[in-house]
């Protein structure tokens, strides 16, 4: 391994440094027999598993510290108060940002794009603006705005993708102009894997004085992300993708662009005062946290975050680089596998779609299902891109942290086994 | 549920997607019907030749899983040489047998008696009957007398989305 992959004590960080079998051991889920075999969770991109630590704060939580938040002026409204707004703190803390008041708690990534239209582009998108978006966008980066901007009479312009899997920038001085007002694409791709150069186009669209918004819903799981490097306006990314529980995602977004938009949902806590006649709003973050949050899945995804940190961002990345290396390498092996997405690992992320010439996705997905072996099939809620690439579904082999190269061999060898049911 | 993997695919089911049936073109298409199912991207583009009230002969190509090959296999080696009529009736009882309604199976339902097992996943029926809905879909349309071509999909407006 490169010694560009080092960690921050400058240890050269490999796959033995990164131990796996112990990962493996707190994540009680990965002990199941699925139809006879040992679970191989090749899902990752829908949702990871969680950790026992994850698992026991949530029941922590509701056996010792419930109560609603923000509101109670009793001990356990207290604590759960501050767990609440520890696990606010902690995820700056991990995105590099210093105003807590930035960080807002949504459902998921898809709520917080969805706060993006409604609370900004609402009231910023014009008849005639242009909107861009990229080829690889999921759909919860993608219907949002093109329902906004055939709502207001905007443009939706798109950044294409090489037949490498990249985006095709070569055209991007046409495509990003004076006319843009909203730059929005994802940070890491569900489908390809491809990482995109996020900084670089936001400094491209900041030019202009566009908006814009990274969706790192694939990317924040499995990379450090430092906001302000990468120089976006809005940043969403969920919870469930990176250990911590369904029901989380969050909003970082620039405290000017928050303090001018209006709530997404309005009712209790986000009000300062109400009254018939006039009503004033709360502070960030919590304008935007209209109504009980989501309070114990909150507080447990500290825990997550604790978890990743204590293995290392970079480290995380190393081992899914070296671990999607391999399985590039052993699916090519196979002939007439198609891959879709970069081959390089140093520009993509451990999302791994394929396509066999003959079996459908879902004959490979309930085939490898019968074999332990977990895997996404389907249009990955990228239809756009899928035309895109002439597909209508492909197989999805996605990595985690807990992920080894006996779960790429096991997919390799389920997917010779496959053939041969199949007889193709 | 690996008993279950062989339920569904059967070697039977298996024959008839290695090699489909039906893959002849017809003489002169009187009805032509093309079926999809959106969240699978199954296509599936069908003609019949009409003589008189029997379905003379008939073409399908299809595009999809195992499953949505198998079934579409099947209807066209089952259906060639039957009365509108019975068709119809032969239709009603596939739907009937893979939704798991009660039904009569008549003995010359031949292959597509293998298609039971389907039954045990579920968001596999609509595979499965895609060659009969888009079949139905064309012969109701020759027999309300509109010559050319429909279009069905399998999924409309019951909102289902995929991750
Ligand atoms: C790239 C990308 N963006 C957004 C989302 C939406 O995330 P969620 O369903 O958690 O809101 C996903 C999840 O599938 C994704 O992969």
């Amino acid at each position: 391994m490169s010694t560009d992959a080092a960690n921050k004590t400058g240890k050269p960080v490999t796959l033995d440094a990164f131990d796996t079998e112990r990962i493996k051991a707190d994540f009680p889920i990965l002990q199941e027999q699925i139809n006879g075999h040992r679970l191989v969770y090749l899902d990752n991109a829908a949702t990871t598993q969680k950790p026992r630590v994850v698992i026991n704060a949530l029941i922590e939580h509701y056996r010792k510290n419930n109560a609603n938040v923000h509101r109670g002026l009793h001990t356990l409204a207290e604590r759960s108060t501050e767990g609440f707004e520890r696990t606010r703190a902690h995820i700056a803390r991990f995105i590099n940002v210093p105003d807590t008041g930035e960080v807002i708690l949504t459902k998921g990534a898809t709520e917080a794009i969805n706060l993006v239209t409604y609370g900004w582009g609402e009231h910023n998108i014009k008849p005639g603006d242009e909107i861009v978006l990229t080829e690889m966008e999921h759909h919860a980066n993608f219907v949002p705005w093109v329902t906004l901007a055939q709502k207001k009479g905007a443009v939706i312009r798109r950044i294409p993708i090489t037949v490498c899997g990249h985006l095709d920038l070569s055209d991007i001085d046409k495509i990003i102009t004076p006319k843009t007002k909203l730059l929005a694409l994802c940070h890491a791709s569900n489908v390809l894997g491809t990482i995109n150069q996020v900084a670089e186009l936001a400094k491209r669209a900041h030019e202009f004085g566009a908006v814009v918004v990274g969706d790192g819903a694939q990317a924040a799981p499995h990379m450090t992300v430092d906001i302000q490097q990468l120089g976006v306006d809005f940043y969403a990314f969920s919870a469930h993708k990176m250990l911590g529980p369904t029901g989380v995602g969050v909003l970082w977004g620039r405290r000017e662009l928050l303090e001018n938009m209006t709530p997404f949902n309005y009712g209790g806590e986000m009000i300062r005062e109400v009254g018939y006649e006039r009503i004033t709003f709360n502070d960030l973050p919590w304008k935007f946290e209209a109504g009980t949050p989501n309070i114990a899945d909150v507080v447990a995804f500290d825990e997550a975050l604790t978890y990743l940190e204590d293995i290392g961002m970079d480290r995380i990345r190393a081992h899914e680089m070296a671990l999607t290396k391999y399985a590039l390498e052993r699916l090519s092996e196979i002939s007439g596998i198609e891959i879709q997405g970069p081959q390089d690992v140093e520009s993509r992320g451990a999302a791994i779609s394929f396509t066999d010439p003959t079996i459908h996705p879902h004959d490979i997905s309930t085939f490898l299902d019968s074999r332990g072996i977990a895997i996404r099939a389907g249009h990955h809620c990228a239809q756009p891109l899928m035309r895109t690439l002439g597909k209508v579904a492909t197989a999805r082999a996605s990595l985690y942290i807990y992920n080894t190269e006996s779960d790429i061999d096991a997919l390799y060898d389920a997917l010779l086994e496959m053939r041969k049911y199949f007889g193709v | 549920m690996s008993s279950n993997l062989d339920d569904m695919y059967r070697e039977i089911i298996l024959d008839h997607f290695r090699s489909p049936r039906g893959k002849k073109e017809v003489d002169r298409a009187d009805i032509s019907s093309d079926g999809q199912n959106p969240s699978c991207g199954d296509e599936l583009s069908l003609q019949v030749e009409m003589d008189h009230d029997v379905l003379k002969d008939v073409h399908v190509s299809c595009r999809g899983c195992a499953i949505s090959v198998a079934s579409a296999s099947m209807l066209a080696e089952t259906i060639k040489g039957k009365s509108f009529e019975e068709v119809k009736a032969l239709a009603e009882t596939v739907k009937k047998m893979l939704k798991g309604e009660p039904t009569e199976l008549p003995d010359d339902l031949g292959d597509i008696e293998a298609l039971q097992g389907v039954r045990q996943f579920p968001v596999r029926i609509k595979c499965a009957l895609l060659a009969w809905v888009t079949l139905v879909e064309g012969m109701k349309s020759y027999e309300n007398g509109h010559a050319g071509h429909t279009t069905v999909s399998t999924e409309d407006g019951n909102g289902k989305t995929e991750k």
